[in-house]
């Protein structure tokens, strides 16, 4: 379970709050304006960001200690989540063994992860040969592979066209129920937090709010999120 | 963790090399009769090193700006091919340039050959206006390279504009290019300056006597001919100090960048016609043969005697070869790390990467030569000491080959390999070499060539066992053999350039989009 201990996130001038706890196989929105600290959150919880107070727990121990590679943690970039001088097989098989010391069987999940996200066969193709949505399945075999219990996105399939990204968010739901992994996911969609998400965690305000069930948020939007909503 | 400790140890070796072969000198500088007293002789070797790197900076400054326009306003073939001749001189062995010279402007070369021809007195290379004239060769290809940079940066809505308001070309040179000249010239004379303070196979080679010695030379003969340990050390820490002084003085000015030069613009730019054309072409023309000319000649001297080349130069080239190798890995090796450091945030590593450049190969040989002779005989350490001081000097060229690359895999990747938990070795080999592949080769084949064509530290060291092959063509030359030595240094110039281009292609082949 993941657990954010009366955390203070500081950049500058910047602050964010958060004192919650997610569900065990929890589908979360981070939603709320441009700036808030959307993205901010889940670096933290990566830990390419240090919190200025409080622990981030996972299943009761301090993430503090541990740097980003070592964290139960899987996370999705923006963009470039691939190695462009890598093929797809290398790129997965990072996931598998960061040294790339591979061997039959993990080829041959390597090849099942590749099928199972509809990529079957182009384990020798690099990014620059690849769509967008392709590299988006991509990354997401690779999160496959690695079986985090935590999986973050930041807005990775934001360049995608509505029908792209339902169908990459129907295989993040899929991949997160296969692997019972807590998902968050950051988006500015409300139509990606209606369909996707249980719950939602509102950033705005400096605070990072504990989650509420998507429906019930949108049935009785607080004033942040009618501000935000417009 | 292994990099940062890596990065800690490299800065430490360099600021031993530097600031401990100082202590070291200046330790036995004091413990000299003298103290630290100069001589009269010192003085002279003080005022001759400034007045000469003063003149190559004014003449090579000086001459380039016409060719930099000529280059900046003209369309012609060739003119690529040009540009990039213009870089040449920065990887050309000074011993084979120096050869190249005496072939053209020397007792027997063709400048006298032409003079006597019409009956007119002969022209001596040697002495002051010798040191210049090898200097501006090195140094206006350079300085062109600078100023055509200014004059490209330039953006061409200016010339458009000015073309739209009739701007004579009087007017064009005190609104526009004066200005970009202004800011680019002291800039570029401070580097050249820096660089002919440092020079030493140039006053070796045409130098000398009295009245034409430098700093560095003066070291080499108190240390070679004098055996005089503590007047070596006195002129070493001279000649830091004037190092010093004048790095600082660069730093004042704001450095051009040294390798940015060679773009091109799709259109022509607005050019004045009538005789500025051809006053333009004949800048082109001269700047052209004067950097072409030399080397032609070392062509047309050394192709004869490649045929029996003296069996010295053999071994000799065997061991440029190695310990260009070792110093070029070494340099680069060093310059990755603390380029990787200083990408992660460590800004401190990248002062000490640029350390080097305020030592002299002369000085760091004063150091370690004192550091090694209770214990050794020196010859014994020729090619490590070679190899050690060829990389620290090349280091800071590697390093800021490397750090602009080495910035931009942080940037772009350096979150997705922590993300991954890629480290380390896996990191090295998956992550860094093969996206910094072309400038690790290109930043291997400078490094190379520099020290293949190095000829410095070795002078102090070299027995007659361990010659290199820069010094062989020296030895050679200063025994009139000129044909063996043309030809050892058509050697010498082939060498480089394949260490350099075999790196350089090498890092370019398979690289990935």
């Amino acid at each position: 379970m993941l657990q954010l201990e009366r955390v203070v996130l500081a950049q500058g001038a910047f602050r964010l709050t958060a004192d919650w706890a997610a569900e065990p196989g929890a589908l979360i929105a981070v939603m709320g304006p441009s700036g808030a600290g959307k993205s901010t959150l889940l670096m933290a919880i990566a830990g390419f960001l240090a919190p200025a107070a409080g622990r981030i727990l996972w299943n009761g121990s301090d993430l503090g200690p541990l740097p980003p590679g070592q964290r139960p943690v899987s996370i999705l970039f923006q963009d470039q989540n691939l190695f462009p001088h890598l093929t797809l097989a290398q790129n997965l098989g990072l996931g598998i063994s960061p040294r790339l010391r591979l061997g039959a069987a993990d080829h041959r999940r390597v090849a099942a992860a590749l099928d199972r996200v509809g990529l079957g066969g182009l384990h020798n193709r690099r990014p620059a040969q690849l769509s967008g949505g392709q590299l988006g399945r991509a990354a997401l075999a690779r999160a496959l592979l690695r079986a985090r219990p935590l999986l973050l996105l930041d807005e990775p399939f934001a360049a995608l066209g509505p029908a792209l990204k339902a169908d990459m968010l129907a295989l993040v739901g899929e991949i997160a129920v296969e692997t019972g992994a807590t998902v968050l996911m950051v988006t500015h969609d409300p139509q990606d937090a209606r369909r996707f998400a249980g719950q939602v965690v509102l950033v705005a305000d400096g605070v990072a709010a504990t989650p509420v069930a998507t429906a019930d948020l949108f049935a009785r939007p607080p004033q942040a999120l009618r501000d935000y909503l417009g | 963790m292994a990099g940062r400790i890596g990065a800690l140890a490299i800065a430490a070796i360099l600021l031993a090399l530097t600031f401990g072969t100082l202590a070291l000198v200046g330790w036995r500088a004091g413990a000299g009769a003298g103290g630290f007293a100069l001589g009269p002789a010192d003085w002279a070797a003080v005022r001759f090193t400034l007045m000469q790197a003063a003149l190559s900076a004014l003449f090579s400054v000086a001459l380039a700006v016409p060719v930099a326009r000529a280059l900046a306003r003209r369309r012609f073939a060739g003119r690529g091919a040009l540009i990039a001749l213009l870089g040449a001189p920065f990887l050309l062995p000074v011993i084979v340039a120096v050869l190249g010279l005496l072939a053209v402007f020397g007792r027997a070369g063709v400048l006298n050959s032409a003079l006597g021809w019409a009956g007119l007195p002969p022209v001596s290379i040697y002495g002051l206006h010798g040191v210049v004239l090898a200097h501006v060769f090195f140094n206006m290809p350079l300085a062109v390279r600078l100023v055509l940079h200014g004059w490209q940066a330039i953006p061409a809505e200016r010339f458009r504009l000015a073309a739209a308001l009739d701007f004579a070309p009087g007017d064009v040179a005190r609104h526009l290019e004066r200005p970009m000249l202004r800011a680019v010239l002291p800039g570029a004379a401070v580097v050249i300056f820096v660089i002919c303070l440092m020079s030493f196979a140039v006053a070796l080679t045409l130098g000398g006597g009295p009245g034409a010695t430098t700093v560095e030379l003066a070291i080499y003969q108190a240390l070679r001919f004098d055996f005089d340990l503590s007047r070596a050390a006195l002129l070493a820490l001279v000649q830091f100090a004037l190092c010093a002084l004048a790095v600082g003085l660069a730093a004042v000015f704001a450095l051009p960048a040294g390798f940015g030069a060679g773009l091109d613009r799709a259109a022509a730019p607005f050019a004045a016609g009538g005789w500025r054309r051809w006053v333009d072409g004949l800048a082109i023309a001269l700047a052209a043969g004067f950097v072409a000319l030399p080397l032609v000649m070392v062509g047309l001297r050394g192709v004869p005697g490649l045929a029996d080349l003296p069996p010295v130069v053999w071994p000799a080239a065997g061991r440029s070869v190695v310990i260009a190798l070792a110093s070029c890995l070494l340099s680069v090796g060093a310059a990755l790390v603390l380029a990787l450091a200083v990408a992660r945030g460590a800004r401190w590593f990248g002062l000490v990467a640029m350390l080097p450049l305020a030592a002299s190969s002369l000085v760091l040989g004063t150091g370690l030569f004192l550091a090694v002779h209770p214990f050794l005989r020196p010859e014994s350490l020729a090619l490590p000491v070679t190899v050690l001081v060829n990389a620290t000097l090349a280091l800071p060229f590697a390093y800021r080959i490397l750090l602009p690359e080495a910035q931009g895999l942080e940037a772009g990747f350096g979150r997705l390999a922590a993300a991954l938990d890629l480290r380390g070795w896996a990191r090295l080999r998956w992550l860094v070499l093969p996206r910094l592949r072309r400038p690790l080769g290109f930043a291997l084949g400078v490094t190379a060539a520099l020290s293949m064509g190095d000829l410095g530290v070795i002078v102090l060291f070299a027995g007659d066992s361990a010659a290199t092959l820069p010094l062989i063509v020296q030895q050679l030359m200063g025994a009139y053999r000129m044909t063996e030595a043309a030809a050892a240094a058509l050697l010498l110039v082939g060498l480089s350039f394949a260490l350099f281009a075999l790196f350089d292609l090498g890092g370019r082949r398979g690289v990935a989009a």
